[in-house]
């Protein structure tokens, strides 16, 4: 792999950049892998990588069926945060956000990362005392958060207003070390190093069923030919019970769409990530001066990547309502990505009834920001059988009734 | 140089002249001008800077698929960023400033960018900025951000309202060209509620402007004949709305249709709102959206002065504004000729019509050569000389590789690449493509329609929109397309002779790069995305390192991705990028067209919802009372609730002190209205409610109270309140604050779509009563002053309720405490309420009655040991946890969390329990703390033993208090834990009965 | 932006009007039942790509539940009817049959 530099850059310049390489290859698939991850999005990407990288695991392919980062990785609000308040969402999205810092050099690729800080306003008595105790949790999980004054917040965020009619602001859960990061970017440089690792990035591929032999998986057939594996992982968002039911097994999972939009750009405005649950609405400030704002998701199943109106309704409204400056911007775009949401809207990375057959799925409308630390987790469970970061992400804590609910500490998608 | 032509323009009106600032100068326009036309025509060709090179752009179109001449609009309060000049209508003292430079639009010195291009290619940023780490954040991406943004930051309050709209209707016809009026007029004339809806202030559309080049007719007579025509007809029909400046947004699922109007953009002095939305559905959709022209690449095409061939002819006919002196224009189609013309005819010199066709145009051509006009085929631009204006062109064979024929001077350049339909609302909800060959465009697929809640096509394309390019087929397709979208609706259309008389075009002839072998320095300068810097050598670069998927190039190059969203750019950029790869363009394929069409502004998304009408705002009837009386507000849900009642020169803790030891010692007021209130009737009312609260309540007696627990199937605990029997048919339920709308959905679910068999009716009373808790040793006393009725506790003893009437008026008396105190809460119908909380102020007086807040009230049930849902709960609490298993009836066989509370881990003795906790200090503990435990986890995370649950100091016992939820706690009495602070401080707390006042209830039951 | 029709009301309704309740047809399992029954009756779903039995409640309207059939690819709706059935009924599976000919959910065909 020739590596990204300035100096690179100033070199191809020359030669009117007619001499760069791919940035991943685009090989025919071999008939075996050591492990097939199937879904080419930031988590099964990162679960390559680090199956590579910390495993020395490298005949892998990673089939996918549309292109990579095609999906809600390219397609999400780009906040990167940790600042959760069950010590096992804690543990995983520190892992992920303690990778982020690294990541550009890592991978030698700039993925942009902005630790630019991340508040999550209290708007409420109730939600001042649900921060404070995020607070408290974080200092024992070593995430580095503050609970901080409404003068503050005004300091770090000077377009907001803090003494709304509503929902004055009393203060705010701030994670300086938070921030944003180039989305597609993590899926590229990922790919590129997977690929530079000797790993198949199979794009236009489909699975088309899952084989075994015994309870054991041994391969899949896709549409380009049969491939066999000796371990198989499923990381694959909104599709992840399609795949399931080809491994014969069922998913607490339900799919829905989640809707952002983002208006055009202006001038740098606000440096920090601002999340407001109550009133259901959270923006940054792209590095292109885009306001990114995320909206709601919609109560019923959609695989269309269309939402309802009335969510971007309610999410503008309530922004205005905390920023009354972007009453002047336009919505230049909205979209919506398709999102899969557990019982207890965590993630569920685990075995399955079927030796060989791993899942990571269920991420909701947090999986960005986790992508590294799920990929690293999710890769110690497949390398290995076991992660502390994944322990208690586990199926079989729907039938036990040990729950991760992190809606006691943030009520609002992200 | 551009310039005002002493005569024609249709658009504008020369009788009323009208003064404007551009960058702080004075400048002058017509009414009928845009900024746009008003700035050509004051020499004003340069109107902006590109988004990352800074490069000087000119205005390029003259609609909505501008790219470059943006503008920030207006001041203050009235300050709009990223304005088009070209959809801005001219309006007396209007102000803009050009946007993204510095100092000044003509000397930038962000302009280095443009110096260092050859440095800065697409996706050069992934690649760079890398070292060290720190930078980026520090250092590098300050930068990046200052240089790239685009308009200036809003700083005021939006002075401008806005409101919204319901539209319901048959038809929906989206654009006011020849298409849409007469889809419009078939559609009025079948009995149809019609929406006819034009973005721009004109009817009509391009067809009127290109005839006053061609001379083409309709009927025999001029196109702007028929339109007038149809506008009038239109008039006549009560059954059509018709809208200008009103664009079609964007189409949702289901026939939605958004709507945005712009009233007073063009008249910002008129009254009412600046912006509508119209939140619409219709029937059948008729997008009559028609096309946009595409550039064509060659370098230099973004050089000031180059211009769409549609625009500069827009400019001429409609405005009687001239882009140049000389103008070149350079085609793949016949179309342009018309814009050579239009130039002509006013008088203006065409020096070469450069035609990339080898055989050149049919009759358009000859139009142009009777003219005098010098017409090249087979030739191309091989560059555009020039920095912040058009200086000449070098021409080329377009088959060749860009040796330079010939030089050519002249101030101004029309290209025309081609028409694409505007297909985006046709594809918002899932209309696909097709590839047209013969006219390289896209267009919609008539048998891959959006498809609407019956599975029914909704929307059909029109006209141009649909790919029908000339004006004779255009009529023909709309009459059609029409046509069907009625019979749809089960309208019948009546035959309406329209016939058009135009020249004849010969086929078109794709040309992606000019010339075809354009060498890499040509291909650097050739733009592809005016606004964010693309040129075909980036998308050949994005192929070329393997981002072949259209949406990797699209995001790794930012083509289209500006806020024009690519309306000139993506066809062009998909056509290099298919090439690049050696594959035909359907296979490529487009990008997905997203709403809006045009940006909205987010003023008119929110609508009249802001400050105070932001959220509906629950009143109790003791409100204003509350605050006239200095209430400090919480708010609950979309109640507002007084926190306390502060007196001048009290801290809101001391109030809170004040109240509760008013209460305690004496008596004190609660409006405790916001608490929910349901009834639930019926034979099998007792049955239910045994399901619903984990205790029995079907044993409950006519005239007595029981507390109660709900939980969720999931076994966690969601709710719990007061159920009183008012007879044996009839419960109330009490429910918190928050769950009052809640609960009562939960209930009617539970009974609706399980036990749908059982006879029971629920109602949500929440407001019909006023509900007032008397509270305190002297609550009896005060009450009793206002009642015949006997309230002793042999009568009313305590958990027992009655109908009594006090002060004259009858009320609910329920012996209730969340105190810990003797306790009524008085309920009476809520338009009695006030007039009962005078009379018990009045009564309570010579005991110094005061009301008292939620704090107190949350003080006052901690001194107790009371759990407050949201507090001890928090969604993964169940009861076990709060130490409530007397609260669980062990002879029912099932409630609602039963079977979940079996589980596993909810069995598991090593659930943290509930407990008081008493700091070793009488300090108060942080709320929310955690104890911590021994050691670290393998996430190397310290270990916890519980969590503080609730926290607060009581003036009661002069220390401070808490309850909290800890491993094994309840057999740990005595032992000390500690609690870290996020200060670095360490808290020191005993476990302790978590009743620390009136541990045998004493007070409560006399 | 969905328009449902609730079969209490008749009335055609913007989607704003109802409040979705997740899947339709769930039999519940108590005290007694296996933790797997239990676990497949609170937790797992069909989230199927295409028909779908839905519960709606016209929340802002009548309060009544009901059930919709509707396809989660496309969002067509092939019709609602009454909450107060274990099964559908069988206009209903006539009207899904008639758009998806060959449809099956769970044991519905």
């Amino acid at each position: 792999m020739r590596r990204y530099s300035a100096w690179a850059v100033a070199r191809e310049a020359t030669r009117y950049h007619e001499g760069w390489e791919r940035a991943w290859r685009a090989p025919e698939p071999k008939k075996r892998y050591d492990v097939v991850i199937v879904g080419a999005g930031g988590h099964g990407l990162a679960t390559a990588y680090y199956l590579g990288k910390n495993h020395g695991i490298t005949n892998v392919a990673v089939i996918e069926k549309g292109w990579l980062g095609g999906g809600n990785t390219g397609r999400n609000t780009t906040i990167i945060r940790s600042n959760y308040l069950q010590d096992s969402s804690a543990a995983i999205y520190e892992k992920a956000r303690s990778l982020y810092e690294t990541m550009s050099q890592d991978l030698n690729y700039n993925v942009m990362f902005s630790p630019r800080g991340v508040i999550m306003l209290a708007q409420t008595e109730h939600e001042v005392r649900g921060y404070q105790r995020t607070a408290h949790a974080n200092a024992l999980q070593g995430v580095s958060t503050e609970f901080i004054s409404p003068q503050r917040v005004k300091e770090l965020v000077p377009i907001i207003d803090i003494s709304g009619p509503r929902y004055p602001v009393l203060g705010g859960l701030w994670q300086a070390r938070g921030g944003t990061a180039r989305h597609d970017a993590v899926a590229w440089g990922y790919a590129r190093a997977c690929s530079d690792m000797g790993m198949d990035i199979i794009q236009k591929c489909e699975v088309t069923g899952i084989r075994q032999e015994g309870g054991r998986v041994t391969g899949v057939g896709t549409t380009k030919g049969a491939i066999d594996c000796g371990k198989l992982g499923i990381v694959v968002a909104g599709h992840s019970g399609h795949l399931a039911e080809m491994a014969g097994f069922r998913l607490p999972l339900e799919s829905v769409a989640l809707q952002a939009l983002v208006s055009e750009p202006i001038k740098p405005c606000m440096d920090v990530v601002v999340m407001a649950n109550t009133v259901h609405g959270y923006m940054s400030q792209s590095d292109k001066g885009e306001m990114v704002i995320g909206g709601g998701t919609d109560a019923f199943n959609n695989y269309t990547q269309r939402g309802s109106f009335h969510h971007i309704e309610e999410t503008v409204r309530a922004l205005i309502e905390t920023f009354p400056m972007i009453s002047r911007l336009k919505m230049l775009r909205q979209w919506g990505g398709i999102v899969d949401v557990t019982g207890d809207r965590s993630p569920i990375l685990s075995k399955t009834p079927v030796e060989g057959v791993f899942i990571n799925s269920g991420w909701g409308t947090g999986g960005f920001k986790a992508i590294p630390g799920s990929g690293f987790g999710f890769a110690e469970l497949m390398a290995k059988g076991y992660s502390p970061l994944t322990a208690e992400f586990g199926l079989n804590r729907f039938a036990e009734g040990r729950f991760v609910d992190e809606s006691v500490a943030a009520g609002v998608a992200h | 140089m551009s310039t005002r032509l002493s005569t024609g323009g249709r658009l504008i009106d020369r009788t009323k002249p009208m003064s404007y600032t551009f960058n702080g100068k004075r400048m002058k326009g017509f009414a009928g001008d845009t900024l746009a036309s008003a700035l050509l025509a004051g020499g004003q060709m340069m109107m902006g800077r590109s988004f990352k090179y800074h490069r000087p752009r000119g205005v390029v179109a003259s609609g909505a698929e501008e790219p470059n001449a943006l503008v920030g609009l207006g001041q203050g309060a009235a300050f709009e960023p990223n304005q088009r000049a070209t959809t801005t209508e001219l309006f007396d003292g209007l102000s803009a400033t050009s946007q993204n430079h510095w100092p000044s639009l003509e000397f930038d010195v962000g302009a280095i960018n443009n110096r260092l291009a050859r440095f800065f290619p697409a996706g050069f940023y992934y690649k760079t900025f890398m070292f060290p780490r720190v930078a980026w954040k520090k250092l590098y991406e300050p930068i990046v951000r200052q240089s790239a943004g685009l308009g200036a930051v809003p700083k005021e309050r939006d002075g401008d309202t806005y409101e919204h709209f319901y539209g319901f209707f048959d038809l929906v016809v989206v654009g006011g060209g020849i298409s849409g009026l007469i889809a419009a007029r078939a559609a009025g004339r079948a009995g149809l509620r019609v929406l006819l809806m034009e973005q721009t202030a004109h009817w009509g559309g391009r067809a009127p402007v290109d005839a006053a080049a061609d001379g083409a007719t309709v009927n025999d007579a001029p196109v702007d004949k028929l339109v007038e025509e149809i506008v009038a007809d239109l008039a006549t029909m009560p059954n059509v709305t018709t809208r200008l400046r009103m664009m079609a947004a964007g189409v949702y699922d289901h026939g939605y249709v958004l709507g945005y109007e712009r009233l007073t953009d063009h008249a910002p002095e008129a009254p009412g709102p600046r912006h509508r939305l119209w939140r619409i559905r219709a029937g059948q959709i008729v997008t009559a959206t028609g096309a946009i022209e595409r550039p064509l690449s060659f370098a230099g095409n973004d050089i000031p002065g180059v211009m769409l061939a549609s625009a500069t002819r827009d400019y001429i006919v409609n405005y009687g504004v001239s882009p140049g002196d000389r103008v070149v224009v350079v085609t793949n189609n016949d179309d342009a000729y018309r814009t050579a013309i239009a130039v002509k005819k006013a008088g203006l010199d065409v020096p070469i019509i450069v035609d990339a066709r080898a055989a050149g145009g049919g009759a358009l051509a000859q139009a142009a050569r009777d003219l005098g006009i010098r017409v090249e085929n087979g030739r191309a631009i091989a560059k555009v000389h020039g920095k912040k204006q058009v200086e000449g062109v070098s021409i080329c064979a377009q088959a060749g590789e860009g040796g330079v024929l010939e030089e050519i001077a002249c101030d101004a350049v029309a290209m025309s690449g081609g028409w694409s339909p505007v297909v985006h609302l046709w594809s918002h909800c899932g209309g696909k493509l097709t590839w047209d060959e013969a006219q390289a465009h896209f267009r919609p697929d008539v048998h891959n329609s959006p498809k609407g809640d019956a599975g029914e096509t909704f929307v059909t394309p029109a006209g141009a929109a649909n790919g029908a390019m000339q004006l004779g087929d255009v009529i023909a397709d709309a009459g059609e397309m029409a046509g069907r979208a009625i019979a749809a609706l089960g309208g019948t259309v009546r035959a309406e002779p329209v016939t058009a008389s135009a020249p004849d075009e010969v086929p078109m002839q794709p040309v992606w790069l000019m010339p075809q072998g354009a060498g890499p320095k040509l291909r650097m300068k050739a733009w592809l995305d005016y606004q964010n810097d693309v040129k075909v050598s980036d998308v050949q670069l994005a192929a070329r390192e393997g981002y072949e998927s259209v949406e990797h190039t699209k995001r790794y190059t930012t083509l289209g991705m500006a806020t024009d969203q690519g309306k000139l750019s993506n066809i062009n950029g998909l056509a290099i990028l298919s090439d690049a790869l050696g594959q035909p363009i359907p296979q490529t394929g487009t990008t997905t067209f997203r709403p809006p069409y045009t940006p909205i502004s987010m003023g008119a998304i929110a609508g009249t919802a802001r400050g105070a009408a932001f959220q509906p705002l629950r009143r109790t009837p003791m409100h204003s009372w509350h605050e006239e009386n200095n209430a400090h507000w919480e708010p609950v849900g979309q109640w507002r609730r007084p926190y306390c009642y502060p007196r001048t020169g009290e801290s809101h803790a001391e109030a809170v002190s004040r109240e509760i030891n008013q209460t305690r010692s004496s008596v004190g007021l609660l409006d405790a209205s916001t608490l929910g209130k349901i009834i639930v009737k019926g034979p099998d009312a007792g049955r239910f409610l045994d399901m619903l609260y984990t205790n029995m309540m079907s044993t409950l007696k006519p005239g007595k109270c029981r507390y109660g627990l709900m939980c969720s199937e999931n076994g966690f605990l969601i709710d719990d309140g007061v159920v009183a029997r008012l007879d044996e048919e009839t419960f109330l339920c009490h429910t918190t604050t928050g769950g009052a709308e809640s609960i009562h959905a939960h209930m009617e679910e539970w009974l609706q779509t399980e036990w749908w068999d059982w006879k029971v009716y629920t109602a949500n009373v929440t407001e019909q009563w006023a509900q007032i808790a008397v509270v305190g040793p002297k609550a009896r006393a005060v009450l009793q002053t206002l009642s015949d009725d006997d309230l002793s506790a042999e009568t009313l003893p305590f958990m027992a309720w009655k109908e009594v009437t006090l002060a004259g008026i009858k009320a609910r008396v329920f012996r209730i405490s969340f105190s810990g105190e003797l306790s009524f809460e008085v309920a009476v119908p809520a338009g009695q309420g006030m007039a009962l909380w005078l009379a018990l102020l009045d009564a309570g007086a010579e005991h110094g009655i005061m009301p008292y807040g939620t704090e107190a009230l949350h003080v006052m049930r901690a001194e107790k040991g009371f759990i407050m849902i949201g507090d001890e709960t928090d969604g993964t609490v169940i009861p076990q946890d709060l130490n409530l298993h007397w609260a669980l009836s062990k002879k029912k066989d099932d409630y609602l969390g039963k079977r979940a509370q079996q589980r596993s881990h909810m069995a598991d003795p090593n659930r943290w329990k509930l407990v008081g906790l008493e700091t070793l200090d009488g300090s108060v503990l942080p709320d929310g703390a955690y104890a911590v435990a021994e050691g670290v986890n393998e996430n190397g995370q310290k270990r916890t033993q519980g969590r503080v649950t609730s926290t607060y100091h009581s003036p009661t016992l002069n220390r401070g208090i808490a309850m909290g939820l800890v491993l094994h706690g309840p057999d740990r009495m005595g032992e000390v834990l500690e609690f870290p602070g996020t200060d670095g401080t360490v808290s020191k707390a005993r476990i302790v009965d978590p009743v620390f006042y009136d541990k045998d209830g004493e007070k409560q039951n006399v | 932006m969905l328009i449902l029709e609730c079969p209490y009301c008749g009335v055609k309704a913007e989607e704003t009007e109802f409040h979705a309740g997740g899947e339709a047809h769930i039999k519940r399992f108590g005290p007694g039942s296996s933790d797997a029954d239990f676990e497949g009756y609170l937790f797992n779903r069909e989230n199927p790509k295409g028909v779908h039995f839905e519960r709606w409640r016209h929340a802002n309207g009548c309060g009544k539940w009901f059930h919709v059939v509707r396809c989660t690819m496309t969002l067509e709706v092939f019709g609602s009817y009454s909450a107060q059935v274990s099964e559908p009924p069988q206009e209903i599976r006539d009207a899904i049959t008639a758009k998806r000919p060959g449809w099956c959910w769970r044991d519905f065909a």
